[in-house]
């Protein structure tokens, strides 16, 4: 597990909540950190190689660009053919979020997660027959869990 | 409501960032646009909430951290009450109701793994529910690729 050194910390901190929309954003962020903006390249580059940061660009509002609609698909599959068939879920355009979870049997029998995204729930579902289509008899059951509210939304902060 | 600059923007800088002293510049030349031009592009997209962020995406699990989400299932008439208790944690980084026995959703964050059984078993605790941890075992996620 890569871990992170306190002025890679406090550059995570400088630049969650987004980079400086100015002409030279690195050499402002390392200017408030008091390192040169080479520096704060050369880390940002490190933490890419490492994983800590798996991309850097735009982060869309799936609501905004009319993705009102979204499913958490489950589904149970067959343990011996998840990690073949696992990518090509992932791969479907639709899908933001897919992974491979524990069972709790007896009550939840699912270890396949699937994040769908439409524009109406028909499309959602259309999708979600797609999924279906991929995975074919190595999903014994599956179920579909619409969001209803959203109860919280911080997503990760550091604290200074 | 978005134009083609911005769909094309949208599209184009979902990951790819380039690292270099003038990014704005080089980012704006590989879509046609000029560097300013660009730079008042996201702002305005920033400031309607198109776009959530644009900067770095970080993995916290690979900080020494950890995500886990987590369920409950909730009596309907304890909902609003065990809700709050959730959400007054630091570590839960959203929460979603939804339509399932298992109707409560969470995310737990820390850059400490331990914390997140350890916030498990507290909220347990403050309202007598069992949560269900449910770790990523494997990513299957291929990018992202929402079209605009």
């Amino acid at each position: 597990m890569s871990r992170i050194d306190a002025m890679d910390r406090r550059l995570i901190t400088a630049t969650q909540s987004g980079l400086p929309l100015t002409r030279r954003p690195y050499d402002d962020v390392g200017a408030a950190l008091d390192i040169s903006g080479e520096e704060v390249r050369r880390r940002l580059q490190a933490m890419m190689a490492r994983g800590v940061i798996r991309r850097i660009g735009a982060v869309p509002n799936h609501y905004k660009l009319g993705l009102t609609h979204n499913g958490m698909t489950v589904w149970d599959v067959d343990d011996a053919r998840i990690s073949a068939l696992g990518p090509e879920v992932g791969a479907l355009e639709f899908v933001s979020h897919c992974y491979q979870r524990p069972r709790h049997l007896p009550d939840w029998p699912y270890n396949f997660f699937a994040m769908v995204h439409g524009r109406s729930a028909g499309e959602v579902m259309e999708k979600i027959e797609r999924v279906a289509r991929v995975l074919g008899d190595a999903a014994r059951a599956h179920d579909v869990l619409y969001s209803k509210r959203i109860l919280k939304k911080t997503g990760l902060r550091l604290q200074n | 409501m978005l134009d083609d600059t911005d769909r094309k923007i949208i599209n184009g800088l979902q990951g790819g960032f380039p690292l270099s002293e003038r990014p704005y510049a080089e980012a704006a030349a590989s879509l046609g646009l000029e560097e300013d031009e660009l730079i008042g592009r996201i702002a305005a997209l920033r400031e309607t909430s198109v776009l959530s962020r644009f900067g770095p995406m970080f993995d916290a699990a690979k900080m020494g951290g950890a995500f886990c989400l987590c369920a409950m299932a909730v009596p309907e008439a304890r909902f609003e009450e065990v809700a709050e208790a959730v959400n007054k944690y630091d570590q839960v980084a959203h929460n979603y109701e939804r339509a399932h026995a298992l109707n409560m959703w969470f995310v737990l964050a820390s850059d400490a793994a331990e914390d997140i059984e350890a916030t498990a078993e507290s909220i347990t605790r403050d309202t007598g529910l069992e949560v269900l941890l449910m770790p990523k075992l494997e990513e299957y996620f291929i990018g992202l690729k929402v079209d605009a």
